[in-house]
């Protein structure tokens, strides 16, 4: 018997190749190939607050915070080389600085929103900065420790309300002002991220993640740009921690929690890491399924992690980048 | 400061636990030249790049640039002073193309001083270099991810690197190993060409007979330490630069 040998092919779509560049774009249809996957992202996020009940547009308010801190993580990760598990730092600092003014000197959200963003990216970064002369797992390793520390200040001298933490914040005026700012901040992180990798710092960026003697070598001073990025990766989690604290109306240590650091790495596991917009789907995923699955009770986590376990087994790869293979490319069996 | 010395090395030593890597090695190099550096391997040559450059701080001694002291520096500060260097181990961006690697040094302190923020069009002036060092336009090759291109390539990105910096120093590790002879065969106009524009050169090679055909001068190297300097032919018959490279005995084979 005759045993004939195939293997599978992949090639690029014409309209993928013809559409990379953006001046070659002529027909309605290579127009529609590039605009589509965005639009669908668009529409989707925006549309979802008007089909869910009351308690589902809760549960999207804080994917959407998950799903800032994986696009951070994935862009200091894929983009930088640098391995950032500090979610919790950006969530906690950003939190209390917002909470903090709005409490002690009743400065309306509009206002403390933007200043804990701010305020609490240079915190974190500041706090960062000694570590970033680490590399790979041990700049995990300490950015990991960093909210805990904080965690042990607070309860230590017992400020900023201590274990109890602080309530009745302000809120927002109403339910759809609380989805659509959240669900902005995500498109216009994730459109303004996905530019900066392609511009000349991100160009900076990725050399730093593929050879930092490189770098040097070049005249460029990497741990300036490797603060420039956590920076960046700061912005953004600190927003969305500011966010969290007037979306509960409340601030605690729990802003510290070991969630904000873990969650993004999960989501962006099950998202494919490096595409960028998959954590933020995968964090759309994770954060309602584990919800969902709450009705499992102890049996939650357990559920939670065999989902996982299977997407890293199964679809190592990620979500994203399956489907943006399937999109951009045909598949054929050859004979060999 | 002088026509001689633009960059001076004195007394400098290196060693790495108890093995002395770089013994009081003292060097000049001349404006305009270019100087080779050969010696057997573990000789303490890509040492002594790292110590000129920045990228290991010596024991002792000070390496001097136009009579200014730039040991202890950090490196990427003495890459904005106008010395670069190649790895011997070749260093590319690996997710980026081979023209997108030029981006990197493009944006360094030093092009933006020197170009005055002036510098146009960066893709356009990456595009150049890497034509003029042999990258075919036409094959699309400077369109390639770096981890795609072959070696041949890839050696001659890490000099275009450098050039893209507008440096007054070139160091080359080893930047002719492993390749064939004509792909050296188009290297060597790209570095007569930097000659004639004035940019000093440095070559560490163990390909000696082309290397020879570049340089004026030669400095042997062998165990940590200066063992001959001159030009090369001279320095060649030297019974004890023979010696260091090929042994005692097969030498006395050959007599």
């Amino acid at each position: 018997m005759v045993i004939e040998e195939t293997r599978r092919k992949r090639l690029d779509r014409g309209i993928k190749v013809r559409t990379e560049s953006l001046y070659a774009l002529s027909t309605w249809r290579e127009m529609a190939y590039m605009i589509l996957p965005r639009l669908t992202l668009i529409l989707g996020l925006f549309i979802l607050p008007l089909v869910l009940s009351m308690y589902w547009q809760r549960v999207l308010c804080s994917a959407g915070i998950y799903a800032l801190l994986a696009l951070g993580f994935d862009f200091l990760a894929e983009y930088v080389g640098l391995v950032c598990l500090g979610g919790a730092l950006f969530i906690g600092s950003g939190g209390y600085i917002s909470g903090i003014l709005n409490a002690y000197l009743d400065w309306p959200p509009m206002l403390t929103i933007p200043i804990a963003t701010l305020g609490g990216s240079v915190i974190s970064t500041l706090i960062l900065l000694p570590c970033l002369r680490l590399r790979g797992i041990y700049f995990a390793i300490v950015s990991f420790m960093l909210p805990l520390l904080a965690v042990y200040i607070i309860i230590a001298l017992n400020v900023f309300g201590g274990t109890e933490g602080i309530s009745a914040l302000d809120t927002f005026p109403n339910i759809w002002v609380e989805q659509y700012i959240i669900l902005g901040a995500v498109i216009f992180s994730l459109f303004a991220i996905r530019r900066l990798v392609n511009k000349d710092i991100g160009l900076i960026f990725r050399g730093i993640m593929d050879n930092d003697q490189a770098v040097k070598a070049s005249g460029i001073n990497i741990t300036s740009y490797k603060t420039k990025a956590v920076f960046i990766a700061s912005i953004i989690g600190c927003f969305g921690g500011a966010y969290l604290s007037h979306l509960y109306s409340w601030l605690g240590i729990s802003l510290f929690a070991m969630d904000f650091s873990i969650v993004p790495i999960a989501a962006s596991v099950m998202g494919g890491m490096g595409t960028l917009v998959g954590p933020v789907v995968g964090a759309f995923i994770l954060t309602p399924m584990s919800e969902a699955l709450r009705g499992f009770g102890q049996l939650r986590v357990v559920l939670y992690c065999l989902i996982l376990i299977g997407f890293i087994v199964y679809k190592p790869e990620g979500l994203m980048n399956y489907l943006q293979r399937k999109y951009h490319q045909f598949e054929y069996w050859e004979r060999v | 400061m002088g026509d001689e010395g633009l960059l001076q090395v004195r007394d400098i030593s290196k060693s790495f636990g108890g093995v002395k890597a770089v013994k009081d090695v003292s060097l000049s190099l001349i404006k305009g030249e270019i100087l080779g550096i050969i010696g057997p391997n573990g000789s303490g040559k890509t040492t002594l790049v790292n110590l000129i450059t920045g990228f290991v701080k010596p024991d002792a001694g000070e390496v001097l640039f136009k009579d200014r002291k730039i040991t202890g520096l950090q490196a990427h500060k003495i890459a904005n002073l106008g010395i670069t260097r190649t790895f011997q181990i070749m260093r590319p961006y690996h997710s980026l193309s081979a023209f997108k690697n030029l981006i990197v040094p493009l944006n360094s302190p030093r092009v933006r001083r020197t170009t005055g923020g002036r510098l146009g069009d960066r893709d356009a002036v990456a595009m150049d270099i890497l034509e003029e060092i042999g990258f075919e336009r036409d094959a699309y090759v400077p369109y390639k991810t770096a981890s795609s291109l072959p070696l041949g390539y890839l050696k001659r990105l890490e000099l275009a690197r450098c050039i893209a910096m507008r440096p007054e120093i070139i160091i080359c590790d080893e930047i002719f190993s492993g390749l064939s002879m004509a792909e050296i065969a188009t290297m060597v106009p790209v570095l007569e060409k930097l000659e004639m524009e004035g940019i000093t050169i440095m070559m560490i090679e163990h390909r000696l007979r082309e290397l020879f055909r570049l340089v004026n001068r030669v400095i042997v190297m062998n165990f940590g330490e200066v063992l001959a300097e001159g030009i090369p032919r001279e320095v060649m018959e030297r019974q004890d630069v023979r010696e260091a490279y090929l042994g005692t005995e097969v030498d006395s084979v050959r007599d």
